[in-house]
Formats: structure tokens, sequence, C-alpha cells
């Protein structure tokens, strides 16, 4: 299914999207890779409040190039998002509901996600000037002292991505495969 | 020189790598994987087309040097001069710093240096320079086994579809996977590396070899992983294998994964 998402992403819209699903999503989204999201974790952990308002909020697992002279932003496609597992459940928890990147989760994040009501979705790896054409405000908001590590707030527009894991645990790794295998045995 | 070759290399894709992924679609038949695969042929044209990187994982810059034994260096040392290159081509580039001081204390050293510098002494009055900018997606789900001579050809055949499998969406899918047997534990990581450099659709001069990259090839490509691990067919869209002699005793293995953006540019001074 084609479905295009404006964010916030609530509740209601997260469940309603399931793995497999295309989907072009327009709006705020944040970014952060694991020195930004180890610093988040700690601020949290010491009841100290998160660089932006997590609540319904999206993060992109992405580290780009530098901006060209004139760019909005460099290269921009997503990282391997298993490198961010120790710190998803925890943002989960404090209502982040979307995260954007490529690769397996573990079982505890897919857990998380069940519980909290959240989507994993997949950016195409490796197509980060592709990408990069839907982000259309770029602003550094925290951490400026990890360079391509800091964390930034995107707009993007029609950013297509594909759903890989839902609300309720369907993973696209193991269905997409599944049923390409089994339509290529017949 | 290098400066120029690790911005071509970040923003070209090689023609054998455009070509498989072309010839690739062409064999897709899955829905979803054809998707996947038009956008990152759209996506190595546009980085062409407005000189930006193809992918933000500019990588480490693997640095290979042929130096003709005829040939004498003057005016400093040689990996300092590549270093610089690399710096300026980072730097120039708008490339991705993306190298830590220290694996374990993890300080950008800020300008992507050092590179991973190989230098081998040949015959003649040439440098040969490739500069291979690594993303380490791929990188990290590789692999090396020390096995015994008795595993044989099927043990190895296997430790390819095991390092694939575990590989699985991580890569970037579809891969090139360069395979490096024989020689010492280094020896086949060092080999398997270049099996990456080689062009795609060139095969092992030894019709053994040749025919296990095909058989193999085929394998990986029907284990139902796909383009982005979504399914399909496409999940490799090359595989080389590199081999030398080796120990009586021993059989090392080393399968190094790489991506759609399997990058190297080459020029000879
Ligand atoms: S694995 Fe390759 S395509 Fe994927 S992010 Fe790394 S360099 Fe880019």
């Amino acid at each position: 299914m084609e479905k295009h998402i404006r964010l916030p992403l609530t509740e209601e819209t997260a469940r309603s999207l399931h793995a497999g699903d295309t989907v072009y999503l327009t709006g705020t989204i944040y970014t952060s890779r694991d020195a930004g999201h180890k610093r988040m974790c700690e601020a949290l952990e010491k009841g100290q409040p998160l660089p932006f308002d997590p609540a319904d909020s999206v993060i992109y697992y992405v580290g780009p190039t530098p901006a060209k002279p004139g760019q909005v932003i460099g290269s921009a496609g997503p990282t391997t998002s298993g490198r961010m597992d120790a710190y998803a459940p925890a943002m989960l928890s404090v209502g982040a509901r979307g995260m954007i990147g490529k690769g397996a989760r573990l079982p505890q994040v897919i857990e998380a996600m069940k519980k909290y009501s959240g989507v994993y979705f997949g950016a195409t790896g490796g197509a980060g000037a592709l990408l990069a054409r839907c982000i259309k405000k770029s602003e550094l908001i925290a951490y400026e002292d990890l360079g391509a590590e800091a964390l930034r707030k995107l707009y993007v527009e029609d950013m297509p991505l594909v759903v890989i894991i839902d609300s309720e645990g369907r993973n696209l790794y193991e269905e997409g495969r599944a049923a390409y295998l089994k339509h290529h045995k017949k | 020189m290098i400066e120029k070759l690790c911005i071509e290399a970040n923003q070209q894709l090689p023609k054998d790598v455009r070509q498989a992924l072309r010839c690739c679609r062409r064999q897709e038949d899955w829905e979803i994987a054809q998707g996947v695969l038009d956008q990152i042929i759209e996506n190595s044209e546009i980085a062409r087309q407005e000189q930006v990187p193809i992918c933000q994982d500019t990588g480490m810059a693997c640095v290979f040097l042929e130096i003709g034994q005829d040939v004498h260096i003057t005016g400093g040392a040689l990996s300092e001069a590549v270093d610089e290159g690399v710096r300026r081509g980072y730097e120039r580039g708008y490339l991705r710093k993306s190298v830590v001081k220290d694996p374990l204390r993890r300080e950008n050293t800020g300008d992507n240096t050092p590179a991973m510098l190989y230098t081998e002494i040949v015959p003649g009055t040439h440098i040969t320079v490739s500069v291979v900018p690594k993303g380490f997606g791929s990188e990290n789900m590789s692999a090396i086994r020390m096995f015994k001579p008795s595993h044989g050809l099927s043990g190895i055949k296997d430790f390819i579809l095991e390092t694939v499998e575990a590989a699985g969406p991580n890569p970037c899918p579809p891969m090139v996977v360069g395979v490096g047997i024989g020689g010492t534990f280094d020896k086949a990581a060092l080999l398997a590396k270049k099996a990456l450099i080689r062009p795609i659709d060139s095969s092992h001069p030894d019709p053994f070899y040749r025919d296990l990259e095909t058989e193999m090839l085929e394998k990986i490509n029907e284990l139902g992983i796909g383009p982005q691990g979504f399914g399909g067919r496409t999940t490799a869209i090359g595989l080389n294998i590199e081999t030398m002699p080796t120990h009586i005793a021993g059989m090392p293995c080393a399968v190094n994964i790489s991506c759609h953006v399997t990058r190297h540019q080459t020029e000879v001074i």
C-alpha cells in the first residue's frame, strides 16, 4: 500500500501502518546516530530534558556529508540501525514513535515498539543523493561538537520509505523474503 | 591526484558496477525489489550529475599503490603525501570525515586520515594509484575463518553463504562479495579486499575458481534476501574470488562484504 503521511506521527497513524507499506513522509524529523543517542539517554537517566520534544517524533539515523555551498544538506542516506538498539527502547518509552534506518533490529526493540506503538521505517541504504532531495530544511539543534553526528532538525517532503517493522511486530525482512521464496518455489 | 580520485570515486560509480546494477534490474521480477533497484540507479545518476557523494558514508580511504621498481620518489615521505591527498579530497569534495584516532577512545581525526595504505613493488617505471573508499555498514558484516584443509570446498561454500546470510539487510544489499582464500590470516583478508576492487564483470583466470564464482553468486541470489533485504532475487550483483598458495596445515578464508556503492578509481602516473 502507498500512503502519504504528515507528521507528527500520532499513535493512530502509527497503528494504521503495516510492514511492507510504501510511505511518503512530510514534516519535521530529527537526526541522530550512536553518539547522539548515547547523550540523549544519559540526559534521560539524569532526568534532564531532550534537545527536542520526543512526543510523536520520528528520528532518522543519519550522518550526512557536509553541504556544498547552496545545498540544504549533503548526501543523507540511513545508517545501520542496529547500533541504536541499545538506546531505542528508552527513546520509545518517552514518546518517540518512528525510527528511520536500515538493517535488522533486536527483539527488545521490537517488543518496545509493540508496547509503545512504534514504527520502524527503512530508507534505501546508499541512496544518499536521492534522499537529500527530499530534505527541504536543515537546522543544527544540539551536540554540534559531534560533527556529522550532531543533532539536526529536518523538514522533509515526500521522503520515500518502506515500513520494515510495524507496531504489531510484523517484519518485512522476514515476510518479504518468505513471500519471494514461496513465490519462486512454485 | 589522490585528492581528485577520492572525490571522483565518491561521486561516480565505476562502469562495471553501473552495468551490473542495470543487468540485475532487468533480471529482477519481484516488485518491491524493482522499486529499490530503480532508486539505487537513479541515486547514482543524481550523484554523478550534481557531483555529490553517492552515499553519505564516504568511507575510509583505502589506497593501493603499485610502485614500479625503477621509480624513485623524492620530495618527502610517500605516506604523508597520500594522507595529504586524502585530507584535501575529503575537505574540498565535501565528503564525510568518518575516521577516529583511536579504536576505543573514538575521537574523530577531523580530516578522514590516515588512509589505509597498501604498497606493492612491481616491475616497471610507473605508479598505479587506486583509491577505494570503503563504507563500514558492509565492512562490519565481513568475516574471516581459519579452516582445516579437511573442510574442503564445501566448507568454503558454506562459509560464504553463512556470511551473506548473517549480513542480511545490514550492508545495504545488493552486495558485492569479495572472497580471499589462502595465504596467511592477514593475506586472506587482503585478498578479499582486492577481490572487491577487481571489476565485477571479470572472472578469475583459473576455470576452477571462475566456475566457483558463478556458482556462489547464483546460490547467493537464491537466498531471497533481495535489495535492502525486502525480498527478491538481487542479493548480490557480483562475487570475485582471489587466491594464493597457503600452508599444508591450513586454509584461511576471508569474506569481505561491500555494498552496491562499491567504489574504486584508478590512475597511472
Ligand atoms: S553499506 Fe555502502 S551503501 Fe550502505 S551506507 Fe555504507 S557505504 Fe553506503
